[in-house]
């Protein structure tokens, strides 16, 4: 391949931005320089279907309606754990208004036995809420209805819905054999192979950063100070304002899915596999997309309801859950049970970290605590068990920052401890053990907008109220994922269209290519349309891993780039020059020799010997190479959050009052959509610290919260000020240098908060969510 | 939700020629088969209807009835509200804030703007338990005709701390709380026409009594008014409630009290204490610990101590009897 060297922004501005050469394929575009020096990229720009989201003109998948079009409703089980011996659908199959009813034969999003030998008719129900059954109907109340009418045969078997329960020998046991599951294109499943013994999955020691490193024991043995104690963090459930649905319209030539999903190409990949059916007969449209979290990569059990009913009726299906279903089947955050212990020397160094935990997806996989302990600080030594433990509850799912963010609320206290115990600053003791050059500065530009000076020694805070001050940082990995295409269209009226299968959650994906392909063309954002979430389009990345910005950009802006330099042959006849001379600025193409020498863009465009020109590119490998593989880039995605709380030490309740957040993206792309996602994640943090936890009943299986009445979602009163600090952190890797910013935005808030009560009440509280009752109890009023 | 055909009652004695069961005889089987049940603002009734709870077959629309929609107010006389009135026109009342402070706080504290413009106050008085078993299709509690309560030993954190011994679920109306602290009375018309004034500490029915049931009401009857009586410039009044969110949320523990003072002394006291108990209650203890006393940091410990006094938590809500203490103690001293 041919190469070129180009020289690249490298580092922090105002810290230490020098520029760094890499060798490039020569189709790679020059390098951008830093983002004041840009005209769109780096800015705050609108969202450009902000219009038609706030006048709801934007058509989500509960808006679609087909022609024909049927309700799907499902069936599911009442009981936690039995077999079914047999399921009558004959009197649903009759009543009036009724086109098709399917019983499952086997149902995804949960592990599944690797020896499959006695396959039962039906699958074993294993959670109450497992889909058994469903119906299409011309309204949702008459499907409703004949769900009733389905007679289903259970032989109930005894269940166990808790962690610590179902690791007693005696306990019931969910999977007699071992289990796998893949991952959904969005991170979850579990490490492949690892026995199971009674219910208890594991251990896993390793993940791709390594297994375990130096001497432990030795290490807790050179240690001055050691922490050690157990956190535990709750089931978080997926409240997304849009639930989990589809509408399937299954035509005899093709199979057309209207989806509220993270990921269309692998919700095309897992229809066209369970149906039998080339990928080029099944096409996956995410116009717009309502939220999601992690669990909305799959098809899921919905999907393929709404696929049989479809197929069976002729007609299309729309299946959309309701709000019940969405918190007992479609994916939830595991809880952990994590014991931690960290070692240090006087002047802060580590020696030894160790950590053993426990957590349950229910029926899936997944309830790792994360990598962050194994890879954010420096320390000679390390180990890790994670089990899974299999309970008789509705599975997990990748759930924004999978693991990082329970494992950051046992090693961001761990930390915080350990800082006092040294009698340092925090942030001064993570000075001493980060060696992340990104989050030094973010430590002291955050530290400086939240007044951190304020910070008094623990519990020192006089009156009833005692206000508190915390932090806590993390680490994300730069996920690259190369299936990463874009085309772009130009026509002859002066139009350009961007064209990829890669999905906008509520992100701001179709913004930020707007912006990049506008950058690159001397164009206006405006004058680019965005088509995007449609698998009819080159394939994009699933919304997972934060994984979209620094894969899909890079692509956008090397097919625009193409798209220039054909626009320059085509015209430097014209402008008397030679092509390689030519730039572009403000909607013209300019002779660089002579500025009087241009012509508008849109002109330029009229003269294409065609009506309109594509060009496409996919993402190429990052400049310099990757870090392992091809999916993950060099250097991370640091964040220190702080936390400003006060305390009601008579009440119990704690209310955030303050989170400044310092965050970075490589080079953030749009500014206006990054403090976006931060507000998002902070907020959702803050809801894990203080609010959101499942409730099952112990005695019956059941969730009791299963609504947004009693799962206790934050309001606009517990939404706290929230600062965003962005920080440039340019690499030079890519022809954006941009990255994603989802899952760093919620891994930190958590464990600051719980740092700031802490420091507040002078007392820790080692559990999550921090309720009334954990805060009284830790005061000694109960 | 079930299919049901929709009358529209315009005057009380059509609603109540009309009516045939309450909620309540649906929930618990006790109903005709052709149910017909009364809807005012809708809010409890459509949230149990969408849950599946209830199938009712006829719904009776009071939300229009002639003349239940008025407040009137007089200095000798008091309060009047009509069983139709909002929850969001008592808060927008300037004589109720004025008068009786604690209602106004408790009603701008209930549910969300929206709900307050919906939620009339008849109906918040006649709506069921939030427990979360009761609300559960999958749980045939104690409420709904079987023998166990799943709370007394399952998920309780947001359960009743006191006279919890049968069902320990918790009222839902906090609104009811501050009428306790006033000595309200609830009118109510039966099928006769004829109507009569109920005492509300003798409107709700402690499960002990009847499990199937939350207030008096038969189905053949109406709340039709509360009234409150007449407070001079010595009542002072204050609301206070706690819920898991400030937003919008059911109380955990809400307390109002009502002195009526003389000079600086506490004349009478009168503390009532919501999501503590099955019922919303006055607690005699807390309120005799104020008669006779200044209101102090002293005196109002002492209530607050008063008030949880025999109070028997369950596995998982013993916090909630430290959070009463401090709010009963706030709200004594948010009078002067």
């Amino acid at each position: 391949m041919d190469t070129k060297k180009i020289k690249l922004p490298h580092g922090i501005p105002g810290h230490n931005l020098k520029e760094v050469e890499r060798e490039v394929p020569v189709s790679e575009p020059p390098a951008w320089p830093v983002n004041s020096e840009l005209k769109f990229v780096g800015k705050s720009v609108k969202r450009t279907d902000a219009l038609a989201k706030v006048t709801g003109s934007a058509k989500y998948t509960s808006d679609i309606q087909l022609q024909g079009m049927l309700y799907g409703r499902m069936l599911r089980a009442t009981y936690p754990h039995a077999k079914i011996r047999s399921i009558d659908t004959s009197a649903a199959e009759k009543l009036d208004g009724v086109y098709a009813v399917h019983a499952f034969k086997s149902v995804i999003g949960m592990a599944q036995p690797q020896s499959d030998g006695n396959q039962e008719a039906y699958p074993d129900v294993k959670f109450a809420g497992q889909p058994i059954a469903g119906v299409a109907a011309i309204t949702k109340e008459v499907a409703e209805e004949a769900l009733k009418l389905i007679k289903v045969d259970y032989e109930y078997l005894p269940f166990v819905v808790d962690l610590d329960e179902a690791q007693k020998p005696e306990a019931p046991i969910v999977f007699q054999t071992d289990v796998e599951q893949e991952d959904s294109g969005g991170g979850g499943g579990g490490q492949k192979g690892l026995k199971t013994v009674g219910n208890v999955r594991g251990p896993s020691t390793s993940s791709f950063f390594g297994g375990p490193r130096g001497d432990v024991e030795k290490g807790f043995t050179d240690a001055d100070v050691v922490v050690e104690h157990v956190y535990k963090t709750q089931v978080h459930t997926h409240c997304s304002l849009e639930t989990h649905g589809v509408v399937v319209d299954w035509r005899p030539n093709d199979v057309t899915i209207y989806a509220s999903t993270q990921n269309t190409n692998n919700v095309r990949h897992e229809f066209a596999e369970m149906f039998d059916l080339p990928k080029s007969k099944v096409r996956v449209i995410t116009e717009f997309m309502g939220g999601g979290f992690g669990a909305k990569h799959s098809l899921g059990n919905f999907g393929a309801m709404a696929g049989h009913l479809s197929k069976k009726s002729g007609r299309p299906v729309s299946l959309m859950l309701d709000r019940k279903e969405e918190h007992i089947s479609s994916g939830n955050r595991p809880n952990s049970v994590q014991y931690l212990k960290i070692g240090a020397k006087k002047d802060g160094t580590l020696t030894a970290i160790q950590q053993k935990s426990h957590g349950t997806a229910g029926v899936g996989l997944g309830a790792g605590v994360g990598r962050i302990a194994q890879v954010m600080y420096e320390c000679p030594s390390f180990t890790t068990e994670q089990y899974d433990v299999f309970t008789h509850a509705g599975p997990g799912a990748a759930w924004r920052a999978p693991g990082n963010v329970q494992g950051a609320f046992g090693l961001e206290q761990a930390v915080d401890e350990l800082a006092e115990k040294l009698n340092m600053d925090p942030l001064a003791l993570r000075d001493v053990i980060d060696k992340s050059e990104v989050r030094k500065i973010e430590r002291q530009r955050g530290a400086q907008k939240f007044d951190w000076s304020r910070r008094k020694q623990p519990g020192s805070d006089t009156g009833i109220v005692k206000k508190g001050y915390g932090v806590a940082q993390s680490t994300w990995p730069r996920f690259i994922n190369l299936n990463s295409t874009v085309e772009i269209r130009a026509y002859k009226d002066g139009a350009v269209e961007v064209r990829s299968g890669v999905q906008d959650i509520g992100t701001g994906t179709k913004t930020v290519l707007a912006q990049v392909v506008a950058e690159e063309l001397g164009m206006d954002v405006e004058d680019i349309t965005i088509r995007i979430g449609d698998t009819l389009f080159p394939t994009g990345p699933g919304s997972g891993g934060s994984i979209v910005t620094g894969s899909i950009t890079p692509p956008a802006r090397n097919a625009a780039y193409k798209l220039k330099l054909q626009l320059f042959d085509q015209v430097a006849e014209k402008l008397e020059t030679e092509p390689s001379k030519l730039s572009v600025s403000d909607g013209f193409i300019i002779s660089q020799a002579d500025n009087s020498k241009k012509i508008a863009i849109k002109e330029a465009l009229k003269e294409m010997r065609t009506e309109q020109i594509t060009t496409t590119a996919s993402r190429s490998d990052d400049y310099g190479g990757f870090k392992m593989g091809t999916f993950l880039a060099h250097g991370d995605l640091g964040s220190v959050q702080f936390a400003e709380v006060s305390v009601d030490t008579e009440t119990g309740f704690v209310k955030v009052d303050k989170i400044v957040a310092a965050h970075s993206c490589g080079r953030p792309l749009n500014t206006k959509h990054v403090e976006s996602q931060i507000n998002g994640g902070v907020i959702q943090g803050v809801s894990y610290a203080l609010y959101e936890y499942r409730v099952m009943d112990n005695e019956t299986g059941h969730q009791m919260n299963g609504n947004l009445d009693l799962y206790k979602l934050p309001f606009s009163m517990e939404i706290p000020e929230i600062e965003s600090v962005i920080i440039e952190d340019y690499a030079g890797r890519s022809s954006t240098d941009a990255y994603g910013i989802g899952e760093p935005a919620n891994i930190a808030t958590a464990v600051a908060v719980a740092n700031a009560v802490y420091n507040a009440i002078g007392t820790r509280i080692y559990e999550l969510p921090i309720t009334p009752d954990k805060v009284l109890k830790a005061l000694n009023k109960t | 939700m079930n299919k049901f055909s929709w009358y529209e009652a315009k005057t009380v004695n059509e609603a109540l020629e009309q009516v045939n069961a309450t909620v309540s005889e649906v929930l618990a089987s006790k109903a005709p088969d052709e149910s017909a049940v009364f809807k005012s603002g809708g809010v409890d009734l459509l949230d149990m209807m969408k849950e599946g709870l209830v199938e009712p077959k006829k719904i009776i629309n009071i939300r229009n009835l002639a003349g239940l929609g008025a407040i009137s107010y007089s200095q000798k006389v008091g309060l009047k509200l009509g069983a139709n009135v909002t929850l969001a026109q008592i808060e927008a009342d300037p004589d109720i804030k004025e008068n009786y402070l604690a209602l106004h706080q408790a009603v701008a504290h209930a549910g969300t703007p929206q709900l307050r413009n919906m939620a009339s106050l008849g109906g918040n008085l006649a709506q069921r338990t939030r427990c979360w078993y009761f609300r559960s299709l999958d749980h045939e509690c104690l409420r709904k005709g079987s023998g166990t309560c799943f709370a007394r030993n399952g998920e309780n954190e947001f359960h009743a701390i006191m006279k919890n011994g049968s069902c320990s679920s918790v009222h839902a109306s906090s609104v009811s709380t501050a009428l306790m602290a006033f000595g309200a009375s609830v009118e109510i018309t039966g099928g006769d026409g004829k109507s009569r004034d109920v005492p509300i500490k003798d409107f709700f029915v402690s499960p002990g009594d009847d499990s199937s049931k939350e207030s008096i009401l038969e189905s053949n009857e109406l709340i039709t008014a509360v009234t409150l009586p007449p407070v001079s410039n010595k009542v002072k009044s204050y609301y206070i409630k706690q819920g898991a969110r400030e937003s919008y949320d059911w109380a955990i523990a809400d307390v109002a009290v009502v002195l009526e003072m003389s000079g600086n002394k506490c004349k009478n006291a009168s503390v009532a204490l919501g999501a503590a108990a099955p019922v919303p209650i006055v607690s005699e203890a807390a309120s005799a610990a104020l008669e006779g006393k200044g209101i102090t940091e002293q005196t109002a410990g002492e209530s607050a101590e008063a008030s949880m006094k025999g109070a028997t938590p369950l596995s998982k809500n013993a916090y909630k009897v430290p959070l009463f203490k401090a709010i009963v103690k706030r709200a004594i001293l948010g009078t002067i």
